[in-house]
């Protein structure tokens, strides 16, 4: 091996053990905090158009809110009885609605911005030459999402404390993370597909026209289940966004509902959000492998 | 002798497209980078050179065969062996839609810098490669070579160890390369390793201490510049064009003058240890080519030799 004129190479240490050790430090903090600077890539580049979007999924269901209250609230006088308890109308749609704020930010988040990072944008390959592990690029976008989600859901909820549309405060609260994890439901399997996408022929208009929006209305948001004919109710019981409003409701009301319904909530959504996580985690780490 | 930065034994990537056939990218690959050398993996495109950087650079795993980089097996050792590595990428991945400073600052940010630090840097670098006066410039709108230069300063942020340049100045004008190629020997003279995968002949010549040569994943020879191109390719070349349709019937009748020949479809090689007198021998045979030139021989023609075809097609 032909070695240059030995003043050119420097004069510390160059033994391999010098140079593992060297390397070693240098990777602590990626190891420790490198999903953290994925997640503060995504927020940051997200953040022009990103604040459009906080607008649009914080107002979608303010607005819904809003015309439910002065319009719809006043054809409907009658009580609504659902998850064992007797609520108003604007008191029963609320805690659905704080689910439905949840999802419309991770039907955007989970979509455009990941195919961004994997096409136009490249992040995701710039990520993966940087000392991130590709597990670690996949949390850092989830946390991004996820942490989207809350500000959109905490002021949405502030928002219905502060019209007197929560019977129990004490509990109430706990509708924010269950429309978290139960939106993440949904968010994982979009992100496992955008994972396979190379551009956006409109498919994601198509997921949200034909599987988000027909699914807030057959969850149960507007009207309860028993509402529906008995045939589509099992749309209801399949579907996350059903049990996590349900579970919204039981935090919100802070009465009725008996104990297992609330735990198979919880087991359910929990559970579609953890295998949805392991199935997006793994379409968007073999997309990175290609990348 | 230190021991090597960069240990490559027997080293396999299989084609991630090529699905059922096992076509490899790489097939046996074995070298070995010195701290502070300059290696060179010279081929034509689809030889495997990317794939032999991605792999140094702990980017994709290999398949098999041993790879030590910086004494650590960048299949376990991913986030450590990135850490201290720089890679300028063959396809430009720079984030369009932000400014050139914030391409760098995000950059640097993954390497676990504070921020005061990441500016620090960044602003270093930009000067370092003419860039300050585009930092906030968006990068959608810098023309190619600003942005390979860009690339370049990507791959420095932390001060690495080893860089890898993947084909660093393809598609750029010969003065963008040069100043380029100006860049990369101040950095080997300031004792950076580098790697550097290129399908020029004359950027692994000029930037390299150390050339392996490439065809279709496997090592056609190694050495340095000098030592290949006497070993394989002698003193001088004579080019000699017949005009189009006339170099094959023109190189029949050359048979026995020079060293070698290499019939080509625009033109006839004639290697030999002195041009001129081989074109006088030329000339004596009663041919008349349209144009002639004596030059150095160069890598290009060791690969030539060796592959059978040309470097650049």
């Amino acid at each position: 091996m032909i070695s240059r004129d030995a003043s050119a190479t420097p004069a510390d240490d160059d033994s391999l053990d010098a140079l593992r050790a060297e390397a070693r430090r240098w990777a602590r903090k990626p190891r420790r905090r490198g999903f953290w600077y994925a997640t503060e890539d995504m927020l940051r580049a997200n953040r022009t158009y990103g604040s459009a979007l906080l607008i649009a999924a914080f107002a979608q269901p303010i607005l819904y809110l809003l015309g439910l209250v002065l319009g719809l609230a006043t054809l409907i006088p009658q009580r609504i009885e659902d998850a064992g308890a007797s609520v108003s109308y604007v008191t029963f749609v609320a805690p659905a609605l704080l689910v439905t704020a949840a999802l419309a930010v991770a039907a955007e988040e989970f979509a455009s911005p990941v195919l961004a990072g994997f096409t136009q944008r490249q992040s995701f390959s710039v990520l993966a030459t940087s000392p991130l592990s590709p597990g670690q690029i996949a949390n850092g976008l989830i946390l991004a999402a996820i942490i989207r989600m809350t500000v959109v859901t905490v002021a949405f909820y502030a928002i219905v404390w502060a019209i007197g549309a929560v019977p129990a405060p004490a509990t109430g609260w706990i509708g924010i993370p269950a429309a978290v994890v139960g939106a993440l439901t949904l968010g994982f399997p979009l992100m496992g597909f955008a994972s396979s996408l190379t551009e956006d022929d409109g498919r994601f208009a198509l997921v949200q026209r034909v599987v988000f929006i027909p699914l807030v209305f057959f969850s149960g948001t507007f009207y309860p289940l028993s509402a529906l004919p008995g045939w589509l109710t099992w749309v209801g019981w399949l579907s996350p966004v059903w049990h996590a409003s349900e579970l919204a409701r039981v935090a919100s009301y802070g009465e009725g509902e008996d104990r297992l319904a609330t735990l198979v909530h919880i087991v359910f959504i929990a559970l579609f959000a953890v295998i949805g996580y392991v199935l997006a985690r793994r379409a968007f780490l073999r997309r990175l492998d290609d990348a | 002798m230190a021991e090597p930065v960069i240990h490559a034994e027997s080293l396999v990537r299989a084609d991630p497209d090529a699905g059922e056939h096992d076509v490899l990218s790489v097939d046996g690959l074995s070298f070995d980078v010195a701290r502070g050398e300059s290696l060179g993996l010279l081929g034509p495109g689809g030889t495997g050179k990317s794939a032999t950087i991605k792999m140094i650079g702990a980017v994709s795993g290999r398949t098999g065969g041993r790879l030590s980089v910086l004494g650590l097996d960048p299949d376990d050792f991913g986030p450590e062996v990135r850490s201290r590595l720089g890679l300028v990428p063959q396809h430009d991945s720079l984030d369009p839609g932000i400014s050139v400073h914030q391409n760098l600052f995000v950059y640097a940010r993954y390497f676990g810098l504070s921020t005061r630090e990441c500016t620090r840097k960044t602003d270093e670098l930009l000067a370092l490669l003419g860039l300050s006066a585009d930092a906030r410039t968006r990068v959608e709108r810098l023309p190619l070579a600003a942005r390979r230069r860009l690339l370049v300063a990507r791959g420095l942020v932390n001060d690495p160890r080893i860089l890898l340049l993947d084909e660093p100045t393809t598609q750029l004008d010969t003065r963008s390369r040069l100043a380029l190629w100006d860049r990369f020997a101040a950095l080997r003279e300031g004792g950076t390793t580098i790697v550097l995968a290129t399908p020029r002949a004359d950027e692994a010549q000029q930037l390299c201490d150390r050339v392996v040569l490439l065809d279709t994943g496997r090592v056609l020879a190694a050495g340095t510049p000098d030592e290949l191109i006497r070993r394989h390719a002698g003193r001088e070349a004579l080019e000699l064009q017949f005009g189009l349709g006339q170099n094959r019937q023109a190189g029949r009748q050359l048979y026995g003058i020079g060293d070698r020949l290499e019939v080509l479809p625009d033109r006839v090689l004639v290697y030999a240890d002195n041009g001129e007198r081989t074109l006088a021998a030329v000339v004596d045979r009663g041919l008349e080519p349209v144009n002639t030139l004596v030059r150095r021989t160069n890598l290009a023609d060791v690969f030539l030799r060796l592959a059978g075809r040309m470097l650049e097609e």
